[in-house]
């Protein structure tokens, strides 16, 4: 059997294994190989399914094949329930995909989430993401008990001493210890604006080897966060992915500003979409615009791309705005003999249903006498 | 603002009409009404952080009669006066681990995520809690407080996660003991060599 062709950044041993370690690299994901080669990132995040049916995860995932280099496990992002991001995870991985394992301090104590990472590490997952979570308010379920036992500060400080000193938080040893690329998120658009360039220098000193920030629809204020973090030299220690994201409609956008925690979205946006005739495809037009911007604000390495329930938009937005230069990140391919097995199985389906499997025992013996 | 319809208020509305509701707040607002003593001892936070470090000193001078009295023993009067003056002057929530000094005298056991190291990503515009409408964000004003602190770049260290097995103990009494037992070390040390 000849081998498939390889496409860059895979194990040839089989797309599901980890990539061979490289010099410098604490992980063995894609994504990381990616930012240190100065390579422009674009991130994405997976709607989590509320159904137990692997399909619906995969299907989701399809959408971003061939032009994203890392899909977002989100754990019960905006506090309502879905699959979990260790569970969806576990699905991306065996599919070959790069997920980045959000883990959210409001619903798990130290000891769960210490043993997640080392799941989540043993299944594949090469990136974490480290939240504190929004508050249980906000989702379906407020009546929950809020655990936040840590913070994401020390969330990440435990993942990172699990990592290089091969311990857990209690200081027993580990007898392998995980491989990761460590991420955390920042929200530069509400205060203390002041105190926010320095609190990602607290991150970078807990850990954090790269971020994503929150929905940037005021490229002036982010310009104003990276000239302060720049100045204060943490661009060059992290890399920094800026989220951006389509607007559907004036009317979400006014919805998202009051109800979804953290997300500050400028007047102007809002008035451009009201005056636009169709205004999904004014959203996304605006998305582009931000992310052209953005692009070019020295110390952004990439952008995470959240475009929830229009994740069909994804692969138009990155095509249209660029970023990827003509680069290709890794997409599944079928594998050569899935071909064969599913024609096959189309085959035996079509069958006369006559045709028995007795009957073809009969047909055997008779082929041997 | 608008009328917020968020998704907790759609399942508040949701839920069977008549039922008896005691407080249309949170558990912690039900404990919490006000903040104006807590914002002045952030407002005076300089002053405040003068005040303890003599307060420290004095505690430690006075490391040999908690000493022959036993530390144990001390631990329930001492414990109430800490909770009555901190409860007073911080709205302390006796985590036995006391880290105001780090962050502007503005006690972050009051964040309802209880984050010790920083702000969420989810403070309001005008600076109040995502979760608590009308409280400020305790970390904004840690902000503000560590600014006039001599030595408020404390904030910048990374905190351990809160060791909750001294939980309801007293944080001043721990610290004086360390303290006590840092000095000996020293002082045992130099006679020694």
């Amino acid at each position: 059997m000849d081998k498939r062709s390889v496409q860059p950044d895979e194990n040839p041993e089989g797309i599901h294994l980890p990539l061979e370690p490289l010099p410098g690299h604490t992980s063995r994901g894609r994504l990381e190989r990616i930012l240190r080669r100065g390579e422009f990132a674009v991130t994405t995040e997976l709607n989590p399914p509320d159904s137990a049916d692997p399909e619906d995860v995969y299907n989701r995932a399809k959408v971003f094949d061939g032009w994203v280099d890392g899909i977002n496990a989100v754990d019960a992002s905006g506090a309502n329930c879905h699959m979990s991001s260790v569970g969806i995870c576990a699905l991306l991985t065996r599919m070959g995909y790069a997920p980045i394992m959000q883990i959210a301090c409001r619903d798990k104590n130290r000891i769960a989430i210490q043993g997640d990472v080392l799941g989540g590490a043993a299944m594949g997952v090469a990136n974490i993401l480290c939240l504190t979570g929004d508050g249980v308010q906000a989702g379906d379920q407020p009546g929950a008990k809020p655990v936040f036992d840590l913070d994401s500060m020390s969330l990440l400080e435990t993942i990172r001493i699990m990592r290089d000193n091969g311990k857990f938080l209690s200081g027993r040893k580990l007898t392998t210890p995980p491989q990761l690329f460590i991420g955390a998120a920042i929200n530069p658009f509400v205060p203390p604006h002041d105190f926010r360039p320095i609190h990602l220098g607290k991150k970078i000193a807990a850990g954090a080897q790269f971020v994503q920030s929150q929905y940037c629809f005021d490229v002036p204020m982010f310009r104003a966060f990276m000239q302060k973090a720049g100045d204060l030299g943490f661009t060059e220690k992290v890399f920094i992915l800026c989220g951006v994201g389509p607007l559907a409609s004036a009317k979400t956008a006014k919805w998202m500003r009051s109800n979804v925690p953290g997300v500050h979205i400028p007047d102007a946006i809002i008035k451009r979409l009201e005056g636009a005739q169709d205004q999904k495809a004014e959203g996304k037009r605006i998305c582009i615009d931000i992310i052209d911007e953005v692009k070019e604000i020295p110390g952004v390495s990439g952008v995470h791309v959240m475009a929830y329930r229009q994740e069909e938009y994804v692969a138009e937005i990155v095509e249209e705005s660029g970023v990827l230069k003509g680069r290709r990140p890794w997409r599944r391919e079928p594998r050569q003999d899935d071909q064969i097995v599913a024609d096959r199985l189309v085959e035996l389906k079509k069958r006369d249903t006559a045709y028995q499997p007795s009957t073809m025992l009969e047909s055997r013996v008779d082929d041997r006498s | 603002m608008a009328d917020q319809v968020t998704q907790a208020t759609m399942v508040k509305q949701a839920a069977p009409k008549g039922d008896y509701k005691p407080a249309d707040v949170s558990p912690q607002r039900r404990v919490q009404r006000s903040f104006t003593v807590r914002l002045w001892s952030i407002r005076h936070s300089r002053g405040l952080e003068w005040f303890y470090k003599r307060f420290a000193d004095l505690f430690l001078l006075l490391h040999p009669l908690w000493n022959r009295i036993g530390y144990r023993r001390v631990e329930a009067p001492v414990k109430f006066v800490e909770r009555s003056v901190k409860g007073f002057m911080f709205d302390c929530r006796m985590c036995g681990q006391c880290i105001l000094s780090s962050t502007g005298m503005s006690c972050p056991m009051n964040c309802p995520k209880q984050l010790r190291n920083g702000p969420c990503g989810g403070v309001r515009s005008n600076g109040n809690c995502e979760v608590e409408p009308d409280m400020p964000c305790v970390w904004v004003k840690a902000w503000e407080g560590s600014r006039n602190m001599v030595g408020g770049d404390a904030i910048l260290n990374v905190q351990k996660p809160v060791d909750q097995s001294i939980r309801e103990t007293s944080a001043w009494l721990r610290v004086t003991a360390q303290a006590a037992a840092q000095k000996a070390a020293a002082t045992g040390g130099a006679s020694n060599g």
